[in-house]
């Protein structure tokens, strides 16, 4: 799968001019030889064969996409697909070997220290898989450390550090230190350390994979309310699809740190864009990713007059009972334009596939 | 309910995890080839035995030794004549710390002209130290050293122990200024590190013994040489401590920090200071005890303290008097041990800063650091109370330096208050006391203690001597060679070589090889009660609760207090050395080997359990074989522990390399070949802990 026929796939790509976050052509090699393997025919090598043959590790393999605002924007892959170092490329934490990123217009592959200090301060926070909290502060004391380090007087960062407790949900504990918490208030005061300095870009490294699954369950409708609340861009690293389905606006999946695929849940469940992706989401219930535009057929003829009309982006699973519920077979619309018709059939084919 | 793994029945072509690219490691057949060389070296023994030995008798100096007699007596003509580096810059360094220390002792512990007593007699001089314990360690430690301080008084050592106390204090701080930048520059620079790790490995490696005398002939004897040894000596552990402290601030931490936009100024003050604070100060533990053992030994060089009470009494063969200022030593250990304890404590308290991480550091002489720690010190604190806030305390500490102020005041005026008095002198009598005991103990275990001691001797020391004494220089060279291939490769043999080399260029090979034959009986003897002992803590929490902190107590002794009992009960010979060393280089080899033992993992025990194998197997096949790289490790200090220990116990019949570099500081036309002694001892140091590290870097991975 190429770069360009996944761009296709993703419908929802942003015109240019309204982007939050762009990269192009980024390239992340480990090892002495690194700068020495673009543009070479190594640079085609699979990862081990590079490995083997120069002892590179080619982390981040020629990876491109764009981040509309406000976006979410999940990146998805197993352990050691890339993903990690990744999003530690956007802010530079670790350095790019290769390729461009902006942010709001800033480039950042060329920023100075100073610059980047800068960034990393107002414009972007990020939320660690570890929480990397200070276990020497307490809570509000953490929360406010971002805004004390870039000099914001102490009451002004203790009423915001107190605003984010209250965000967050952790109002009583504020006073507390790190290891006197659970898992997930402890992620939950990595978040409001985030949020504290008003970042326009969020990233999250696996925020939710040292938690136990209910707490994981709790944590994601937190980042859908605060989402829906602050209304962030959002760039979310997890290696959990079922995650990635329901926080994702958008879905990048990367294996060997090259892109498979990327495309919004529904397009990822419905077209795959190979056997590796196909067999991630083999196990996931179509009907709750799916809308009907992945299961109508074209018109017979006759059949477009008349009927229930039903949106072309309703997900199965909402939109099955009135199906089967009319008589005949429903019109699907995307907006205006008619694109297809949809029966019983079509979405029994979907529900009893998963059932079976 | 993620997609991790394809469904059972199914296979899924491209989820499978990759293949990480390793290599393989050759099979090296090491034990056969080690048996060959030992099987050659037997034969050449007994073909070439007594030819070649490079022995040298006593008295007897080479132009080596000639050389170095002539370079210290030019050097003190340089100095004495004005000459601008020995003369200008180390003469005013010397000069300095000379006065520095004289200026404390007439301070706090000698008359301090035209007074006929110190400055601040012994009552000012408790309530000062009291005071100060208690600012830094809280109530409990203060009581302890109130208790210790008196004692030194009661057993007579009043101002010996009190300058000890200056010359450790004195060295702890100067190792503080040069020793905590040290460490954080090396924490955060590569190149740092780089260059001053092989500094820092030689200083540890190389027995304290061995630089005394050309310090001694640098800086002069006395107090600046004391301080200077002393520093020298106490300075690795911080620094590295320090060092690990700062590296082991949690990668997350760092970079969640980082993404915050922290500049390195504010990371190293905000994050990483706070976070290693509690590492930093068990550094200044482990300088401090060390500091103390140096403090010491430094008597060799004339420095003020309690080492020279203990060396005269060594080197009359008086049990009791040694005892006693002995037990002065270990009160002082204790004393310093407990409170740079009880403050480190106090740091975790006002700082919440967990202690750095220690399960599996990758340098393994970060390991070896820190096994020498208390257990407290790698676990972390649990249950807090909250402490007192700053304003409170400042006001509760200047309100108690008041009776301090008074105390001092009334130790200046008047003399029953400024000297301790000598009939509460109960030092002699003890002496006596412990003199009458060890004779009457010794008799009656003597036939035990012969047997003992001529059983390891006819059984293991006289022959291996005769092995590695008499064989042919070039043939016990090969042999070392060899073994330090087979075991480490030829990284180790060149070091071998180069070792070697400077051994035959001292002229001392056979004292060399007689001083590794004990050392290695001294260390066979180690390993076998650290693996009985560690085994037994590895596997049993309540064995291992009871047992540590016997260990620990142990190591907080210096050194040569260990010469004391060995003494009492083996008189004045080779063994008196071999088992002083021993009750050395156990305690920390067994700690070694337990947490080797426990450090495998539950797991695996837990599966090797359940195909129902029993505790000797398990031990065996299972605990041992996993744990080796904990059994070399404790092989590498073990060697270390017992080589300086043994040329210590020199002094006490222990003869060869030891016994020159104490006859170098007595008579001076020994002294080239006591330095000598002192490189070739560094030499034999370096290999055995080159060979080993190799070794356990080879054979350690499992």
């Amino acid at each position: 799968m190429t770069q360009t026929q996944a761009k296709e796939h993703s419908g929802a790509t942003t015109g240019e001019g309204d982007v939050a976050l762009s990269v192009k052509d980024l390239w992340k090699i480990f090892g002495d030889k690194a700068d020495k393997v673009i543009g070479t025919p190594d640079a085609e090598l699979s990862r081990q064969e590079l490995q083997a043959k120069t002892g590179c590790v080619a982390a981040v393999k020629d990876v491109s996409f764009e981040v509309a605002p406000g976006e979410v924007f999940v990146v998805m892959g197993l352990s050691g697909s890339g993903k990690s170092t990744l999003v530690r490329l956007l802010t530079r934490l670790i350095e790019p070997t290769q390729g461009s990123i902006r942010m709001a217009g800033e480039d950042i592959t060329s920023a100075s220290d100073q610059q980047l200090r800068d960034l990393r301060r107002k414009h972007v926070a990020m939320v660690f898989q570890h929480f990397g909290l200070l276990p020497h502060r307490k809570v509000v004391d953490n929360i406010a450390f971002g805004l004390e380090v870039r000099g914001v007087s102490r009451t002004e960062r203790r009423n915001r550090a107190q605003e984010m407790v209250d965000l967050v949900g952790l109002s009583g504990y504020e006073n507390s230190y790190p290891d006197q918490l659970s898992g997930g208030m402890q992620q939950r005061v990595g978040l409001a350390r985030a949020l504290a300095a008003d970042p326009q870009l969020l990233m999250f490294d696996e925020p939710f994979s040292a938690l136990d699954p209910l707490i994981r369950r709790d944590m994601q409708n937190e980042v859908i309310r605060l989402h829906e609340e602050v209304g962030k861009t959002m760039v979310f690293i997890t290696h959990d699809l079922a995650e990635a389905l329901k926080l994702g606006d958008r879905i990048l999946i990367m294996r060997d740190g090259e892109i498979i695929q990327i495309g919004r849940p529904d397009e990822v469940v419905g077209a795959p864009a190979d056997d590796y992706v196909k067999d991630f989401v083999s196990e996931v219930p179509k009907s709750h990713v799916l809308t009907l535009r992945w299961v109508m057929r074209p018109a017979r003829p006759g059949e477009a007059d008349n009927g229930p009309t039903l949106q072309a982006d309703r997900v199965v699973r909402d939109a099955a009972r009135e199906v089967l519920a009319a008589d005949g077979p429903c019109r699907v619309f995307a907006g205006e334009e008619f694109i297809g018709m949809v029966d019983d059939e079509d979405i029994l084919r979907v529900v009893v596939a998963e059932e079976g | 309910m993620t997609t991790l793994q394809a469904p059972p029945g199914r296979p899924g072509p491209n989820v499978k995890e990759e293949q990480p690219y390793v290599d393989t490691a050759p099979n090296r057949h090491t034990a056969l080839w080690l048996a060959v060389t030992v099987a050659v070296w037997v034969v050449g023994w007994l073909i070439f035995r007594g030819q070649d030995t490079r022995t040298l008798s006593f008295q007897d100096l080479n132009g080596f030794h000639r050389w170095l007699n002539d370079l210290r007596d030019s050097i003190q003509l340089a100095s004495s004549r004005g000459n601008w580096f020995f003369h200008g810059v180390i003469g005013n360094i010397s000069a300095f710390f000379n006065w520095l220390v004289g200026q404390l002792q007439e301070l706090v512990s000698t008359p301090a002209f035209p007074r006929p007593v110190p400055q601040i007699g012994w009552l000012g001089v408790l309530a000062l130290l009291a005071w100060v314990a208690y600012a830094v360690a809280g109530v409990r430690s203060a009581a302890l050293v109130l208790l210790s301080v008196l004692g030194f008084g009661f057993l007579g050592y009043w101002g010996d122990s009190i300058d000890t106390l200056i010359i450790t204090v004195l060295a702890v701080l100067i190792c503080c200024l040069i020793g905590l930048p040290l460490g954080i520059a090396m924490a955060r620079r590569k190149a740092v590190s780089v260059a001053v790790t092989p500094v820092l490995d030689l200083m540890q490696t190389m027995p304290a013994f061995a630089y005394l005398a050309p310090l001694a002939l640098i800086f002069g004897i006395g107090a600046s040489s004391a301080v200077v040894c002393t520093l020298i000596y106490a300075l690795p552990p911080l620094v590295r401590i320090t060092e690990h402290g700062i590296r082991s601030v949690p990668e997350t931490t760092l970079e969640a920090a980082g993404s915050l936009g922290v500049t390195k100024q504010q990371m190293l003050r905000r994050v990483q200071l706070p976070m290693a604070r509690r590492t930093i100060v068990v550094g200044i533990n482990q300088c401090t005890m060390a500091a103390l053992s140096m403090a010491t030994i430094a008597a060799f060089v004339n420095s003020p303290g309690l080492g020279k009470p203990v060396i005269a009494a060594l080197q009359s063969l008086d049990v009791g008097g040694a005892a006693v200022s002995g037990f002065c030593i270990v009160i002082a250990a204790i004393m310093l041990d407990r409170t740079t304890t009880a403050a480190s404590e106090r740091a975790e308290k006002l700082n919440r800063g967990a202690l750095a991480s220690v399960s599996r550091p990758g340098v393994m002489l970060m390991t070896v650091v820190l096994e020498k720690l208390p257990r407290w010190a790698t676990e972390e604190q649990r249950g807090r109370r909250p402490l007192p806030s700053p304003l409170f305390r400042r006001a509760v500490l200047a309100l108690t330096f008041i009776p301090v102020l008074v105390a001092i005041l009334l130790s200046r005026q008047y003399l029953s208050l400024a000297t301790f008095s000598s009939s509460a002198n109960v030092g002699p009598r003890i002496a006596t006391a412990v003199s009458d005991l060890t004779d009457t103990v010794v008799n009656s275990v003597d036939t035990f203690t012969n047997a003992f001691k001529n059983v390891i001797s006819y059984g293991l020391l006289n022959p291996l001597q005769s092995l590695l004494g008499e064989a042919p220089w070039w043939l016990m060279a090969a042999v070392l060679i060899s073994v330090a291939f087979f075991l480490g490769g030829w990284r180790p043999a060149a070091v071998t070589v180069v070792c070697e080399a400077v051994i035959l260029g001292t002229g001392l090979w056979h004292d060399a090889m007689v001083t590794l034959t004990m050392t290695l009986v001294a260390t066979v003897m180690v390993m076998v009660l650290a693996m009985l002992l560690g085994v037994w803590m590895g596997r049993s929490r309540p064995a291992d609760t009871v047992v540590r902190p016997v260990l620990d107590t142990f190591q907080t002794i210096p050194p040569f207090v260990y010469l004391v009992p060995a003494l009492a009960l083996f008189s004045s010979s080779r063994f008196t050395a071999i088992v002083a060393a021993m009750a050395y280089a156990v305690p920390i080899a067994t700690k070694l080997v337990a947490d080797g033992i426990r450090g495998v993992s539950p797991s695996t025990v837990e599966a090797a359990r359940s195909a129902g194998i029993t505790s000797r197997q398990m031990i065996m096949k299972v605990q041992l074989p996993m744990a080796r790289e904990a059994l070399v490790l404790a092989t590498n200090q073990g060697l270390l522990y017992v080589l300086s220990m043994v040329v210590i116990g020199g002094m006490v019949g222990g003869g060869s390399l030891g016994y020159l570099v104490v006859s170098g500081f007595s008579q001076a036309q020994l002294f080239g070949k006591g330095i000598a002694a002192g490189i070739a001892i560094t030499a034999l140091g370096v290999m055995l802990d080159r060979i080993t590290r190799y070794a356990a870097a080879r054979h350690g991975r499992i």
